[in-house]
């Protein structure tokens, strides 16, 4: 069956770059460009791992991260946070709260991130 | 210092305007006119105490009438130097802010770009690929910009963190040296690297003296014209590790080498051959060599090429 990658991320043309990115790679990507409905359509449909990034409207992602972590339903989906905060602050509180991975964009290339999705899959 | 410069650091309304700061604001003048009032309320105290030298609380209330005027002043000044103070910490914030925005629209163009160069969205002719190459170096350059303000900005509000352990800083070189392999053939630059049998560990950011080591071997090889050599060595001396990187390129000319590790100074004579680079890279690497509780210096001959070296406490 085909993986289901739930990318929350406010920015459009990042959304654009990774749904063709990953569906050419067979997975299917949903994507909520603000943290509530990231939080609501991980609930609804489950997906096999989430992008998240820290910045965004109506939710931060690291309480999007903790509600995530809270909730029997959505605990066990792995997540990476793709982001470009990097104070020690967020990623030690990402860490924490139970994200797998913490990628800051500016440091990574588009494959590198792929490889990454890609690990966490397995 | 010849008699123009003197002047020119005379010239106090130039100085002024230059800070973009009106004259009871500034501290020069203001220096100045405190200066002429002291002068004036010694000669007026010493003038009034010999002449009403009968009443002594005449002459008191003077002096203090007097003292008060003063403290105003000082007052203005230690205002003045508030504004100065607080302009400059503006600038830090306006700069962190500013590479912190630009950094989500550039991640946003280099990954579509690389999507766009990978194929995946349909084969590219052979001229297009040219083009997206510029766009791609450019995109990088644009990257290394923004984080070199960051990291300034950083060290500026001192905010940047700093995680010492122990390494060794011969392994570090190696690891960089090999990230420039291909730069230096390409720039055809051999380069040498020797280092002392059984050198002890130093004791900083690794992190970050990389990113020293990384900006004093690309300018190394950068400013080198043609064919050219550049020797790396490190050695240990007394209490700490000295570390040493020698080119055969342009050089520093004399009238710049005390501008050299300055923010956003960038040589003449690099400019005219080579238009790349921030001028942040020596401004970053002397920084962090200092808080790491080293030195670090240049020696250097125009036309023939530059030493730069630098020394780390070893590990206690």
């Amino acid at each position: 069956m085909m993986k289901k990658i739930l990318f929350i991320e406010d920015e459009s043309a990042l959304q654009k770059t990774f749904r063709d990115m990953l569906t050419q790679e067979g997975y299917e990507m949903i994507s909520a460009s603000d943290g509530e409905t990231g939080l609501r359509l991980a609930r609804e449909k489950k997906p096999d791992l989430i992008l998240l990034d820290l910045v965004l409207p109506r939710m931060h992602g690291l309480e999007v991260l903790n509600k995530l972590k809270e909730s029997p339903v959505t605990r066990e989906i792995p997540i990476i946070i793709l982001t470009n905060l990097e104070d020690m602050e967020s990623v030690e509180k990402a860490l924490s709260l139970g994200a797998g991975t913490y990628l800051v964009k500016a440091d990574y290339g588009l494959e590198e991130v792929l490889k990454k999705i890609k690990q966490a899959l397995k | 210092m010849n008699l123009k410069k003197i002047l020119k650091q005379l010239n106090i309304f130039a100085q002024c305007r230059h800070y973009g700061l009106s004259l009871w604001q500034c501290p020069q003048f203001l220096f100045i006119v405190m200066g002429i009032l002291i002068g004036l309320t010694s000669i007026i105290s010493f003038a009034i105490g010999t002449r009403y030298i009968a009443d002594p609380p005449f002459v008191a209330f003077i002096v203090l009438l007097l003292s008060a005027f003063l403290f105003v002043i000082a007052f203005l000044v230690i205002r003045s130097f508030e504004k100065l103070a607080e302009a400059n910490r503006m600038k830090s914030e306006f700069i962190s802010i500013v590479s912190h925005q630009l950094r989500s629209p550039l991640s946003n163009l280099r990954w579509a770009l690389e999507l766009l160069m990978s194929g995946r969205l349909g084969k590219i002719e052979e001229k297009q690929t040219e083009y997206f190459k510029i766009l791609k170096e450019n995109a990088a350059r644009m990257r290394e910009l923004i984080s070199d303000l960051l990291i300034v900005s950083r060290i500026e509000t001192a905010t940047l963190p700093q995680k010492n352990e122990e390494f060794s800083l011969k392994d570090l070189t190696e690891k960089v040296l090999e990230g420039f392999e291909a730069f230096a053939r390409a720039s055809n630059v051999e380069i040498k690297f020797e280092a002392e049998k059984d050198l002890p560990l130093v004791f900083a950011d690794p992190s970050q003296i990389r990113q020293v080591l990384e900006n004093l071997v690309d300018n190394a090889i950068r400013y080198i014209h043609g064919r050219g050599k550049v020797e790396i060595k490190i050695k240990k001396r007394n209490k700490s590790l000295y570390f040493e990187i020698k080119d055969t390129g342009v050089g520093i000319p004399k009238e710049d080498r005390k501008y050299i590790f300055q923010k956003f100074f960038r040589s003449e004579n690099v400019l005219k051959h080579q238009t790349q680079g921030s001028g942040l890279g020596l401004f970053i690497a002397k920084s962090i060599i200092e808080r790491s509780g080293g030195r670090i210096g240049f020696r250097s001959e125009e036309e023939k090429g530059s030493t730069f070296w630098f020394s780390l406490p070893l590990v206690h």
